[in-house]
């Protein structure tokens, strides 16, 4: 993967959008890996939690938000669990989220819930479902 | 013993067999659980942005409804509404602005100061009533079967705020399990999560790491799961027909809450339990361990 670094990108009101919604300074993580380890839903993400982490590091917010991984994140919080160093990923991902769906709409719509679904879910899946998934 | 009690949504409704269940056994064990007058739903996951104040307001509500009918505790049977409500409360206590900020915009006769402490009901039954007790008032053993006690993630984490178990190694269910005489499992993801809300968007995610999780406890011997969040138990459950499809060999396993496998070891009337409800049918097991009975024909606890 080829990216261009600048002190724009570095420095861009995303980077700071990012660690102001979610109160987290991405700083502080040095790519240990172990949210990626112990995050249970890795394995169907495109990008990895640590990696998520790396491209906001590295200025290219945007190519975090395109992820299909953050809408796989199922706030469980073992990745913060886990971190050694106190980040919490959780928040970093709401975040992310929300910048998206700001740009881009809602990533969920009731018409794209099978109707037999919509009546077998307990109702907690869609309350929480339409929290992380439309604004 | 009674304690101010917070349902949430899914147990008055689409979880009601945990509901009854939890009243009915807490009720047996002198800790009466009495709904609070006033609440609403706890918003089934907690808002994770630090300029998401508005969702916070739901579950303050109940909070605040709880302090204003002068209760000191607030129970809660669902793990997620547990978690909600205690992450609330926590983000509350910690930030004097958030505070004032939903005081001034619910406007109720009083502020709320972070004066209620919210439980979850695992915690009362081994702090308050006591594994002993519990003992006391179970037939020995649940018939033989082997439980694989399922934690999920919102009875765990974060530790620092939920403060219920250990994290990593919880074994608050499995104690009470065995304090009835149960045999229970070890084994690996039991406190991993189930995939909550993504089976909404992405069921195959979900499938997968229910999978795995429900592998593991077939692996480790278990008869049944005992699980304590209605979300949890519905991915756990409802996700095993697209299981069977997609793991060549996978046999299912019934998904109980833990209040369903108390009130039967208890040979107490388990009518409104709702098992029918179930996508993997609970009967056939439990009724060969001998725990599906009319409350007349079994001798309850010891002499």
């Amino acid at each position: 993967m080829r990216v261009k670094l600048s002190r724009e990108s570095l420095e861009s009101d995303l980077v700071r959008l990012v660690e102001e919604i979610s109160g987290e300074d991405l700083s502080t993580c040095y790519q240990c890996g172990k949210c990626s380890a112990g995050c249970p839903v890795a394995g169907s993400m495109d990008i990895l939690p640590s990696q998520i982490i790396r491209l906001i590091q590295l200025g290219l917010v945007e190519d975090a938000m395109a992820s299909e991984t953050i809408w796989l994140c199922a706030a469980c919080q073992t990745c913060y669990a886990r971190c050694p160093k106190g980040v919490d990923l959780t928040r970093v991902m709401e975040a992310l989220r929300e910048l998206a769906m700001q740009e881009l709409g809602d990533s969920l719509q009731v018409a794209q819930i099978a109707p037999c679904d919509l009546a077998e879910f307990p109702q907690q899946a869609f309350v929480a479902g339409f929290r992380k998934y439309t604004q | 013993m009674r304690f101010a009690y917070f349902p949430g949504c899914t147990l008055e409704t689409k979880a009601i067999g945990f509901d009854r269940s939890a009243r009915q056994v807490a009720g047996e064990l002198d800790a009466d659980l009495v709904t609070l007058q006033e609440w609403n739903c706890c918003g089934a996951t907690f808002p994770l942005s630090t300029d998401n104040l508005l969702d916070i307001v739901g579950p303050a509500r109940n909070l605040v409804s709880a302090a204003e009918a002068g209760e000191s505790t607030l129970v809660v049977a669902c793990a997620t509404c547990f978690n909600v409500l205690r992450r609330t409360n926590h983000a509350l206590q910690q930030n004097a602005d958030a505070l004032e900020k939903i005081n001034l915009f619910m406007e109720r006769p009083a502020d709320y100061a972070g004066q209620v402490q919210v439980r979850h009901l695992l915690d009362i039954f081994d702090h308050e009533v006591g594994l002993e007790e519990i003992a006391k008032k179970s037939r020995p053993g649940l018939g033989g079967l082997r439980v694989a006690a399922y934690y999920g993630c919102m009875l765990l984490r974060p530790a620092n705020e939920i403060a219920l178990d250990d994290p990593e190694r919880p074994d608050i269910m499995d104690r009470l399990f065995r304090a009835m005489g149960a045999e229970t499992v070890e084994y690996p993801h039991r406190g991993e999560c189930c995939g909550a809300y993504l089976t909404v968007r992405s069921p195959d995610a979900s499938m997968e790491i229910t999978h795995r999780i429900l592998a593991a406890a077939i692996r480790a011997g278990a008869d049944v799961i005992a699980t304590a969040c209605p979300l949890c138990q519905f991915n756990l459950d409802w996700l095993q027909n697209r299981m069977a499809q997609a793991y060549a060999g996978f046999q299912k396993i019934p998904v109980l809450y833990f209040t369903q496998l108390m009130g039967l070891a208890m040979g107490l009337d388990a009518t409104g339990y709702d098992f029918e409800k179930h996508y993997v049918d609970p009967r056939p097991v439990l009724r060969e361990a001998g725990l599906l009975h009319t409350p007349s024909t079994v001798a309850v606890g010891r002499p």
